[in-house]
């Protein structure tokens, strides 16, 4: 039981952490919790469906289905957080006076809602799929009380999720969409990085050397803050060249467009009231 | 706009995976053994060249799903019940790095040495 709740846990935490990063990056826009469920749901179904077609994604592209799979995902979800945040900075002001309680309406089809519910999708569709296939190991190896372990893992996940998303909502208003944004830029840089991982590992990529710097006797990613790290800001304690590189890239690509968007949005500030207004 | 340039980011890097794979595939990685039975590696300890990258092929004759992970390499991939599945790891330095199977981490534990 103990075990099953570890492993559990260790998915739910990865999922539960970008969760509540959209979660707070979301503050204010309508439906938003129910846009979450609806993201949620669908991973979980994905997860499901996921693990049931585990045998033929293996088996696709020579056996590096796997890894195809998985850094496509990573991948998908990097290009929808690029696209929120740089969507973010052309429309800061206009979010953080509704979040005031201006009362601003969103533009219909601008919403940062759809992306985000896809990136949370994804997320769990991920680290979802992993515990279906594990629980169903342990059922078939006649594991004793796997509803518990799988409850408390869920749990506990989910608490270390709540904790963070709580702590971000403590941020001031002021610097609170700056924050969020940083998060998911931070986030996509180490999504980026795993896909990365995972084309070295189907020898799609070279790694481009060994290892840059080994920093596993100072913080272990195995341990409870290493993995939080590894999830939040990509930390890995060897990184290969390539995933360092994929990490720097994403920052200083979202960084620019970011930049570039909020300056264009500056510049049009009657256009902007009038498209908010 | 930039925008544009960030949605290219995937075409960029599946040219650079591509190119990469015409450049590597020149010299194949050589290839080593391992195998999961009753939740244990076998060999558990598994010594590769140091500086070389390796094919590395793991077959699971176990009739549950395991996933082969190693945060001291960076790998992970689920094998499932009566089957292979090949990853490739390195270039390594020398020295041990651990790895172990997720779903049954009390008994799937290894070592691969690196010299």
């Amino acid at each position: 039981m103990l075990a099953i709740a570890l492993l559990v846990f260790r998915e739910v935490l990865e999922a539960a952490l970008i969760v509540s990063i959209v979660a707070a990056a979301t503050r204010g826009v309508p439906y938003r919790g129910t846009a979450l469920l609806t993201g949620i749901g669908a991973g979980v179904l994905g997860a499901g469906l996921v693990a049931l077609g585990a045998d033929r994604i293996a088996a696709l592209f020579s056996g590096a289905g796997q890894e195809v799979f998985n850094a496509g995902v990573l991948l998908a979800a990097v290009l929808m957080i690029a696209w929120h945040v740089i969507w973010m900075s052309s429309h800061a002001r206009e979010l953080s006076a509704r979040v005031q309680g201006v009362g601003y309406a969103v533009r219909a089809g601008t919403s940062p809602l759809t992306v985000l519910v896809a990136v949370v999708a994804l997320a769990v569709l991920r680290e979802g799929s992993e515990i279906v296939l594990f629980l169903y190991g342990m059922l078939a190896g006649g594991a004793s009380y796997p509803g518990t372990g799988l409850g408390l893992g869920l749990a506990a996940g989910a608490a270390v999720g709540a904790l963070l998303y709580f702590g971000l909502l403590r941020i001031p208003m002021r610097h609170f969409f700056g924050a969020t944004n940083a998060l998911l830029v931070l986030l996509a840089a180490g999504l980026a990085a795993d896909a990365m991982t995972f084309l070295v590992q189907a020898n799609l990529l070279p790694a481009l050397g060994e290892p840059f710097w080994d920093t596993a006797a100072l913080l272990d990613e195995r341990s409870l803050p290493g993995q939080v790290l590894h999830v939040l800001v990509g930390y890995t304690a060897r990184p290969a060249p390539v995933q360092a590189l994929a990490w720097l890239v994403t920052v200083l690509l979202l960084g620019a467009g970011m930049r570039i968007a909020g300056r264009s949005s500056r510049r049009m500030p009657t256009a902007r009231r009038v498209m908010t207004g | 706009m930039q925008p544009r340039t960030i949605r290219m980011l995937p075409a960029v890097f599946a040219f650079a995976a591509i190119a990469a794979t015409r450049v590597a595939g020149a010299a194949d990685p050589p290839t080593f053994r391992l195998a999961i039975v009753n939740h244990r590696f076998e060999p558990a300890t598994l010594v590769i060249p140091a500086d070389t990258k390796v094919r590395l092929v793991i077959e699971n004759r176990d009739a549950t799903p395991e996933e082969f992970e190693s945060n001291e390499f960076n790998r992970e991939k689920i094998i499932l019940p009566n089957s292979s599945a090949v990853v490739f790891v390195g270039p390594l330095r020398a020295g041990q790095y651990r790895f172990f199977g997720e779903f049954n981490p009390a008994t799937a534990q290894g070592v691969l040495r690196v010299e």
